[in-house]
């Protein structure tokens, strides 16, 4: 690890009402390559930073529709051309018997979709992440409320950006190494 | 919103006034974290986990002579292991209905006893699935349940409900884990942030996943938990639907019948409540966490349990009704048979134990004293295994043919492997609550007056 490397410049905050009110603020001086962490969910906040749209729900509607489909051309498969099996002379291809394993095969699907789809839009598991490095980010588990400002910004600067958290009263501000 | 509220109209807070996001997090992720483990869990899960290898025992002998010890032959083919099946996937039930559907309704009471209730589904889904596997015979051949490409050019038959049932238990366990653990995501973060143990730091960071909290994440974060929770619902619905046509799609009288869906499923919250109540009142006593399992819980379990069993009572009378009505001799005869045949002792006991004793859940008093409800809640578990019980066994003990009539006596062997699974459940409980935070912490913050965002 380079400790002349900065990866940003971080500010503490110790209530979800600063926080989301610094961030708007950071938002609105020009700043774009910022981040706030929170113990809780505190839905102003991703809008403050400006994330507006997360690819989760179109995840789950693909992982949906692959399960409604994969359910049924399987049973569908299985009974009409691979394995037919009659019984009393009804259709091979009997859909209203169908429908309970590709309903459950829909929810399988669109259910892991999500989980994993989070996980890997949020880039998890990575275990190592520079804001780690900030002894005092222990506390955004139990706590404590951060903004974090980019040193990749375009308006990054060491002094500017460091008097610029000040102007918003935050309890520390600490340089994040990385 | 909350200061509101318990300012005015509610009996008792979720979560008793005076926390800080910092005394939520220090008192759950303590027990877990420096409380040292005591003789009563060590006492609990010793017994527990000996009932567990009575449990392995009983399984042993059945893999050596195979399922004529138990008590099953024909005509009563289906016996304990299907009874046990049915009552511990019903127990399920209600962990997904606190986790998702009431997350739902915005009944943000279930914060505090969803985490534990989400736990209980899972290991009581792990020793429902256990039953019909063992019954199969061959339990080593359990795949074979599964379609998937084979030298015998073979495939399961989807027109069947004991197929459909292998779907629905099987996704129902996938979901519920996935739900189980992403909710418990955040909380191991901050077990990682909180513990002094370099092992536990490694264990609960690895299983955190690298969880910073950052809006982006919490966002989409947010986003699948609701969506999760929107699927969990038609499929915790679906599940017991789908169990009761194991039974409702073949022609045995008391069975084939158009009522068990909707009954089926109402009674598996009924004894899932049960079941929550069971295990939330002992804990929040021993882990002192009476300030966030409040009298408001008790209540409002209570309440879900005194509906859900009027639900099942009506189910009750309206199958008498329509086998006395509907005419049919087979079916009038299964009434009878319930009421005065071998087996009329469980009927009777079933509907005292369902019906008669759990209207003393009208009265408030009772709604939120601990023992009674610890009492009530027992006499609705053993309901509704008589339930289950007078379902599976009366039902094929004598239907059509007096020839084919006969007699079930369950063997030690039922019964080993029944209250061995009850040690399973349990052994798997108390490891829960000593290496898990039993309440989420990142929901109980949630529910804080300081976790409001105010308008400038």
């Amino acid at each position: 690890m380079k400790r002349t490397r900065v990866y940003g410049l971080m500010a503490e905050f110790d209530s979800p009402t600063s926080l989301v009110a610094a961030a708007h603020k950071t938002h609105a001086a020009g700043y774009k390559k910022i981040d706030a962490y929170s113990p809780i969910p505190i839905e102003e906040l991703a809008e403050a930073i400006g994330f507006h749209h997360n690819g989760v729900p179109l995840v789950v509607l693909v992982g949906g529709i692959l399960g409604c489909i994969a359910g049924y051309t399987m049973q569908w498969w299985i009974h009409t051309i691979s394995y037919p099996v009659n019984v009393g002379g009804r259709p091979l291809n009997s859909w209203p018997a169908f429908i309970v394993v590709t309903f459950e095969l829909t929810i399988l699907f669109a259910g892991i979709a999500a989980v994993f789809g989070m996980l890997a839009l949020n880039g998890l598991p990575m275990p190592y992440h520079p804001v780690f490095n900030v002894p005092r980010f222990a506390f955004a588990s139990k706590d404590r409320f951060f903004l974090i400002i980019f040193s990749t910004d375009p308006m990054y600067s060491a002094s500017s950006t460091r008097a610029f958290l000040e102007g918003l009263e935050p309890k520390f501000i600490m340089e994040v190494p990385g | 919103m909350d200061e509101q509220r318990v300012a005015t109209d509610q009996p008792a807070p979720v979560i008793e006034p005076g926390h800080t996001f910092a005394t939520v997090t220090d008192k759950i992720s303590s027990i877990v974290l420096t409380r040292p483990t005591s003789n009563g869990w060590l006492v609990g899960f010793g017994v527990a986990f000996l009932l567990t290898m009575v449990l392995l025992f009983a399984i042993s002998y059945l893999l050596v002579k195979g399922v004529g010890i138990w008590g099953i032959n024909i005509p009563v083919g289906w016996g304990f292991a299907i009874v046990n099946f049915v009552w511990w996937i019903g127990i399920g039930h209600a962990g997904t209905l606190i986790s998702a559907i009431l997350l739902l309704l915005r009944q943000s009471w279930r914060n505090s006893i969803n985490r534990f209730a989400e736990a209980m589904t899972l290991f009581a889904v792990s020793c429902a699935g256990l039953f019909p596997i063992l019954h199969m015979g061959r339990p080593w051949l359990a795949y074979w349940l599964f379609p998937y490409p084979n030298t015998m050019n073979y495939w399961p038959q989807f027109r069947s409900p004991l197929v459909w049932d292998v779907f629905a238990v099987s996704t129902y366990f996938t979901i519920s884990l996935l739900f189980w653990f992403i909710g418990l995501i955040p909380d191991l973060a901050t077990l990682r942030d909180r513990s002094e143990n370099r092992a536990a730091k490694i264990i609960y960071g690895m299983l955190a996943m690298g969880w910073r909290g950052s809006a982006r994440h919490w966002a989409r974060y947010e986003t699948a938990y609701l969506l999760l929770a929107g699927l969990a619902t038609p499929l915790v619905l679906s599940v017991h639907t789908v169990v009761s046509f194991d039974f409702a799609v073949a022609i045995v009288p008391g069975w084939h019948t158009t009522i068990f869906p909707p009954y089926f499923v109402a009674g598996a919250i009924y004894s899932g409540f049960a079941m929550v109540l069971m295990l939330a009142i002992p804990i929040r006593k021993i882990y002192g966490l009476e300030d966030f399992i409040t009298e408001r819980h008790l209540n409002n379990s209570a309440m879900v349990m005194l509906a859900t069993g009027l639900i099942v009572a009506y189910g009750y009378v309206m199958e008498a009704f329509m086998n006395w009505y509907g005419g049919n001799r087979y079916d009038a005869y299964l009434l009878w048979n319930r009421l005065h045949g071998p087996y009329a002792p469980t009927y009777y006991a079933l509907l005292f134990c369902n019906i008669v004793l759990p209207q003393l859940l009208w009265i408030k008093k009772i709604r939120t004293h601990p023992l009674w409800l610890f009492l009530i809640s027992l006499d609705v578990l053993i309901g509704m295994w008589l339930e289950r019980f007078v379902i599976v066994v009366v039902s094929l003990q004598r239907d059509y043919l007096n020839s084919s009539w006969g007699m079930y006596y369950p063997t030690r062997w039922d019964w080993m492997t029944y209250i061995g699974t009850i040690g399973m459940f349990l052994a798997a409980m108390f490891l829960f609550l000593r290496i898990l935070p039993m309440i989420s912490i990142y929901e109980m913050r949630v529910l804080l007056p300081e976790a409001e965002v105010k308008p400038e």
